[in-house]
């Protein structure tokens, strides 16, 4: 019953996105140009450390902005309907996937774009790729809640940034630790255990999101 | 007016932190290379922490309480707790700072307890900036206690990780305890460090009860004036 449920909503999710397709078109152009203004200010010249920085400072600021849109895309009128119609655990559980979903499409898309510009100095790719899979499920279970808050409190920008801000930093300092490891090469035994404080990390922040929203949902 | 069987922690904190801030300056320490006198701003600067996390987690209890009775003096509450908290908090800040431009060299260095300390202070900036951003007050509480509880849990996580992180901070204890555990301290510094800990949360508990006075007078008046003049 929760399964169909959460499904369909992720499946509305999706239809909504492409019938509105500016959104997601808007999110992936920003993340290509911040990437080249990176390129064009770096000229080119930048170290593995570097690399590992900047490309998840860009990653960092497209998900929050990607995330935003997650409760005021739709109508204030439409959410009510929703809310006759499923439960706050189905709605939170549905938006956390869906967010995931596109963060994923991000993370490979925003990887391919620097990798273009910026190169590819990176020792271990397919750990770096497992680690940025996590850590995007990571963000999106985060901002997720946040957005929900931002949104609520009229859904600007600057406020989902200086509230997501210091809760995502725990996980931005291990997933950039553990990426840094990756760019200069490293084996699976010595970053599963960051990589796995990273996934308790996301189970945490997904199961306070859904004890806590109906309370934000409740009006 | 003044009345002791009420009020004697009152007396108690104010006798604690005289005879810490008296001790602390005037008592023996061990001289240890670097840290010479300075030493002395452990009873500050720790107590500065410990008061601040103390108030923090009340301020948690008192929105998870918001969140179940939906009763407004709750909120009250977790708002004097949470801006008792960040005056602490800033104290904390200063106190370590003119202490690390004499151990350390400077007055910032890149270290992961440093940044933990700010990711906890900005977190709590962002939550009285979301109070500042909501103006219906029922909403203004809810969203408030949620985010409260949110942070505080992942606060409290990446406090736990940050040793994991922290392969290599200069700032000691390691263990997320420092000063706490029994061989670091000397004990001609117990007598003060102990009693300078509970002092200094003693005295945040009174700021807290002062604010949150403040907030249910406050309270009062905008309902008494929303009542006959508008």
């Amino acid at each position: 019953m929760v399964f169909t449920a959460v499904t369909a909503l992720i499946i509305k999710e999706l239809r909504v996105e492409w019938r509105q397709k500016s959104a997601i078109a808007g999110i992936l152009l920003y993340l290509a140009a911040t990437m080249f203004t990176a390129f064009l200010a770096f000229e080119g010249l930048i170290g593995p450390r570097e690399w590992n920085a900047l490309f998840w400072l860009i990653m960092i600021f497209t998900s929050i902005n990607a995330v935003l849109k997650s409760f005021i895309q739709e109508s204030d009128a439409r959410h009510l309907y929703y809310y006759t119609l499923v439960s706050p655990t189905e709605m939170i559980g549905a938006k956390i996937i869906y967010n995931a979903l596109l963060m994923l499409v991000l993370g490979v898309f925003g990887f391919g774009v620097f990798m273009v510009f910026m190169g590819m100095p990176i020792g271990s790719p397919w750990l770096f790729f497992l680690n940025m899979i996590i850590g995007m499920t990571g963000f999106a279970s985060v901002f997720t809640l946040v957005s929900a808050i931002a949104s609520r409190a009229g859904g600007n920008f600057t406020l989902m940034a200086i509230l997501g801000f210091p809760l995502v930093l725990p996980l931005l300092l291990l997933l950039t630790r553990v990426s840094a490891m990756c760019v200069s090469g490293t084996s699976f035994v010595l970053v599963s255990g960051d990589m796995l404080i990273t996934v308790m990390l996301v189970i945490v922040s997904v199961i306070l999101s859904v004890l806590l929203f109906p309370y934000i949902w409740r009006e | 007016m003044f009345n002791p069987g009420k009020s004697w922690w009152k007396l108690l904190g104010v006798a604690i932190l005289v005879y810490v801030i008296t001790a602390g300056l005037l008592f023996e320490v061990p001289d240890l290379p670097v840290l010479r006198q300075s030493i002395r701003n452990i009873y500050f600067h720790v107590g500065m922490w410990f008061a601040m996390i103390f108030i923090m987690f009340l301020g948690v209890v008192f929105s998870i309480r918001y969140l179940a009775t939906n009763n407004a003096a709750e909120d009250i509450r977790a708002l004097a707790a949470v801006r008792t908290g960040i005056v602490f908090g800033i104290l904390g800040l200063i106190t370590g700072m003119l202490w690390a431009r004499f151990t350390w060299g400077s007055f910032w260095v890149n270290d992961p307890k440093l940044n933990g300390a700010v990711v906890g202070l900005l977190a709590y900036l962002a939550y009285i900036v979301l109070r500042l951003s909501v103006e219906e007050r029922d909403k203004r509480a809810r969203l408030a206690a949620v985010y409260n509880v949110f942070a505080f849990v992942l606060y409290f996580l990446f406090i736990m990780i940050l040793p994991r992180a922290a392969s290599s901070s200069i700032h000691p204890g390691l263990d997320g305890n420092p000063a706490l555990a029994t061989g670091d301290l000397a004990p001609e510094m117990r007598i003060v460090f102990f009693p300078a800990m509970v002092g200094w949360m003693i005295l945040a508990y009174w700021i807290f009860r002062l604010l949150s006075r403040a907030g249910h007078l406050e309270g009062k008046i905008a309902e008494h004036i929303e009542n006959n003049y508008e």
